[in-house]
């Protein structure tokens, strides 16, 4: 018998944009749950059409590769929630549905009749999340903010990049941070629902998901008043502990070593050179206060040898190493490759798609087809009339009158 | 009091430091009943890492380890003695969920391998997290945090700021890597463990940490099989910019959308340089981010940053401040209208205050309801409690070195 998949049976009703909603509810799809993406013509998810980074806008609605990266398994209905009659149906859709996910501006849902109070009306025990810049309380509770914005409200920035440098901005990944955050308190909401029969409502405020994520260095502010400065690669106590370049173009790889072993290890692995044997790296103590010398000579080592040379050399001896991989890096990364990290996936517009598969191995659980991020309004016939049972006549009716639209 | 989501789910954490220590955190901090085993005698290394108050050392005062711990039990065991692995068993045929982060196949040499678990407990979800994973040729690779960072791809975008880019690339700050896999391991767990509510069936997790970390990437790596784009440190700042004020930085993502963009320009006195053809429309300031971006910073330097920050947000633009810990701990008032820090008692280290989760669940709110165990501060209870075994034989254990 060939297993579910552990979220087969959840339906989602999805009305998140961009990045980091998207992302959450794409993790409930690749899992199993089918989720229903609701957008509109007036107000398509704009990452199908502008792609921030690249600043490019793409040809149409389904030709976004970022789009598809972020939505994939998802069914995509279009409603104009601006007509009354649309928002009932979005009503409608929602009685069979277990989740609801906005990240919408605070606010929005309840104006359009669709915030968590309207919902649980219809369908008492759903779980109904919302995901904000700053969270639905309290006197930021309608600032608006994206990705980097997280980050350095967070905290986050403060304290990455170089000592004498600035602030560094961090972008993508934060989006898809607090999408996962989104995810484990929903699932943590279903837990209790099934187990309880109650739904819930759950504000997440995607600054403070972040800042949870470097939560220890409040503790250094707690108990002693000190924030924490920016300091590279650099760890309190390891030695070396940092990105070594190698020969070629911009090809660095990290290194990390611990204690009197494994520098041991290291100083036999790199040939005994006679700096290692100076008085000034003869204890961990000593090589952290001289840090920046033995950095100095490490690299001398490193700047000869190609990265595959170094990672050998290095693993060989037990010594933790890894290349600081590109993005090209990573899809050639012969580990990833053989783990089968990587997707190929067809898509009836752009046509074969490389993209990054799911983010956890469950053993038991089929890999299963991945199935290309929905067209715009691909499944309105599917949701509209199975799923509510509406005839053709209305269904058409309806998109004339541009309610499914 | 309120019940709390994941009430009556029994979680048995082998793990250390910070990945799975985080990972257990978030399940215990949602209402999971963990049991952590430590070490007997030297514990989870993070009691050694610090922060300690004052800076004087003591393993029952390390910020790291008391954050990574609240509302976990703790007891003391070596699964790799005999007598230990039969301890380590009959706790697993209790729990629900095991979370480990030993290399692979060291379960297997102590005869506690996924297939032999199941068989004690049919229903048990098991998570691995490790560098690389169970399979492939880098399985039994030497990695730590900062290895992983680089490794999946996050490192060589770090840090995103054109002056530096040649200085290399850079981890993101504090343990935020570990975290961010651990917040991976949590999701994966509770996602098989709600299959397991609704089929019965175990599950064994392969969580590779550098494969967990590289989803958070996959837009920015997935560039490059889509679009033939590599995504470099030194890329032109569109989107968002961080600008200089008069006490620090603000970073402001106003140029995209032409709403916000037209509300910045009305609060900064409608300068005819915004006029300049090449700021007409998104792609132009996009592709003229660099210039744009200068011409900005010339007019918020002038300005102190909270000052900007509320003024620029009310009129609906993205915006924020780059918030250092005591920013946050102690001044930023919406962290302080949502409680966001909550304080609590410890026998050690004393009252402090913690931060909590982003998350306000309407009816099984987060909670602390206690400090991060001392070492072995639960072995009674679990043991005698939990296991049934007489204060004589836990005092025979404890002279054989297995609690």
């Amino acid at each position: 018998m060939e297993k579910r998949k552990p979220l087969e049976g959840i339906r989602i009703l999805d009305f998140t944009q961009v990045w980091a909603g998207p992302y959450c509810t794409m993790l409930f799809a690749l899992y199993g749950a089918e989720v229903i993406k609701v957008e509109s013509a007036k107000r398509p998810d704009n990452s199908r059409l502008f792609s921030v980074t690249l600043a490019i806008r793409y040809k149409s609605k389904d030709e976004s590769p970022l789009f598809n990266t972020l939505n994939l398994n998802k069914l995509d209905i279009t409603l104009d929630l601006s007509r009354p009659r649309a928002v009932e149906l979005a009503k409608d859709i929602a009685r069979h549905c277990d989740v609801a996910v906005e990240n919408f501006r605070p606010g929005v849902m309840k104006r359009l009749g669709l915030d968590y109070a309207s919902l649980r009306e219809i369908k008492p025990d759903i779980v109904y999340l919302s995901s904000s810049s700053r969270g639905g309380t309290g006197p930021e509770w309608d600032y608006a903010g994206y990705a980097p914005i997280f980050a350095a409200m967070g905290g986050l920035s403060h304290i990455t990049g170089n000592p004498d440098g600035i602030p560094s901005m961090i972008t993508g990944r934060t989006d898809l941070l607090v999408g996962t955050s989104a995810l484990l308190a929903i699932m943590a909401a279903l837990v209790y629902r099934r187990k309880e029969g109650i739904g819930q409502y759950i504000d997440l405020s995607s600054s403070e998901a972040i800042t949870a994520l470097i939560g220890d260095t409040f503790m250094d502010y707690a108990m002693n008043g000190r924030n924490q400065g920016r300091q590279g690669n650099r760890d309190a106590v390891m030695v070396p502990h940092t990105c070594y370049r190698c020969r070629g173009e911009d090809k660095w790889i990290s290194i990390a070593v611990a204690g009197d072993g494994e520098w041991q290890a290291f100083c036999e692995a790199i040939g005994n050179p006679a700096w290692t044997r100076e008085d000034r790296f003869s204890d961990a103590l000593l090589r952290k206060a001289n840090e920046t010398d033995l950095d100095r000579h490490v690299s001398e080592w490193t700047e000869k040898l190609t990265i595959e040379e170094v990672l050998q050399i290095l693993q060989n001896a037990g010594v933790a190493a890894m290349p600081s991989q590109s993005s090209e890096d990573i899809f050639n990364d012969p580990h990833l490759r053989q783990r089968g990290a990587f997707r190929e996936i067809d898509h009836p517009v752009m046509g074969k798609q490389t993209l990054i598969g799911p983010p956890w191995r469950l053993s038991g659980v089929p890999d299963g087809n991945i199935r290309h991020a929905p067209l715009f309004g691909e499944h309105n016939a599917y949701v509209f009339g199975e799923l509510l049972g509406l005839p053709p006549a209305e269904i058409e009716e309806l998109q004339r009158d541009g309610i499914i639209y | 009091m309120a019940d709390k989501a994941l009430k009556g789910v029994k979680v048995l954490e082998f793990t250390g430091f910070v990945t799975g220590p985080y990972c257990t955190k978030l399940l215990a901090d949602l209402g999971a009943g963990v049991i952590k085993i430590e070490q007997p005698g030297l514990g989870d290394p993070a009691r050694n890492r610090g922060p300690f108050p004052e800076d004087h050392p003591h393993p029952e005062r390390s910020g790291l380890f008391l954050y990574l711990n609240t509302n976990k039990s703790g007891i003391t065991l070596d699964p790799g003695s005999r007598m230990g692995r039969r301890l380590f068993l009959e706790l697993v045929r209790r729990a629900d969920i095991l979370v480990e982060d030993t290399p692979p196949g060291t379960m297997e040499e102590m005869g506690l391998g996924y297939d032999k678990l199941r068989e004690e407990n049919p229903g048990l979800i098991m998570t691995s997290i490790t560098p690389f994973g169970q399979t492939g040729p880098y399985r039994d690779y030497r990695a730590r945090g900062l290895n992983v960072a680089h490794g999946s791809g996050s490192g060589y975008l770090t840090p995103v700021s054109p002056p530096e880019g040649d200085l290399g690339p850079v981890k993101a700050g504090g343990f935020f890597d570990e975290y961010c896999n651990g917040l991976s391991a949590a999701a994966a767990t509770l996602v098989a463990y709600y299959g397991r509510l609704m089929t019965g069936q175990g599950e064994h997790i392969d969580l590779s940490e550098q494969e967990a970390s590289l989803a958070y990437d996959r837009v920015e790596l997935g560039m490059f099989m889509s679009e033939n784009f590599i995504s470099r440190r030194v890329r032109p700042s569109s989107g968002a910019t961080l600008s200089p004020c008069r006490d620090g930085e603000i970073i402001l993502a106003a140029t995209g959308n032409p709403r916000h963009w037209e509300a910045l320009v009305a609060i900064m006195g409608d300068p005819d340089w915004t006029r300049d053809e090449r700021y007409r429309d998104e792609e132009g300031r996009f592709k003229h981010a660099e210039e744009l971006n200068a011409e900005i910073a010339r007019w918020t330097i002038g300005f102190p940053k909270d000052e900007l920050y509320h003024q620029l947000a009310r009129a609906g633009i993205p915006v924020g401040v780059v918030r250092t810990q005591g920013d946050l701990m102690e001044r930023d008032g919406q962290l302080r209208a949502r409680g966001f820090f909550a304080e609590i008692e410890h026998p050690e280290a004393g009252r402090l205050r913690y931060p909590s989760a982003s998350y306000l669940l309407s009816e099984t709110p987060w909670r602390l309801d206690r400090p991060a165990p001392t070492l072995g501060q639960h072995n009674e209870t679990v043991y005698g409690g939990l296991l049934g075994y007489t204060s004589e034989e836990m005092v025979r254990l404890r002279q054989l070195g297995v609690i």
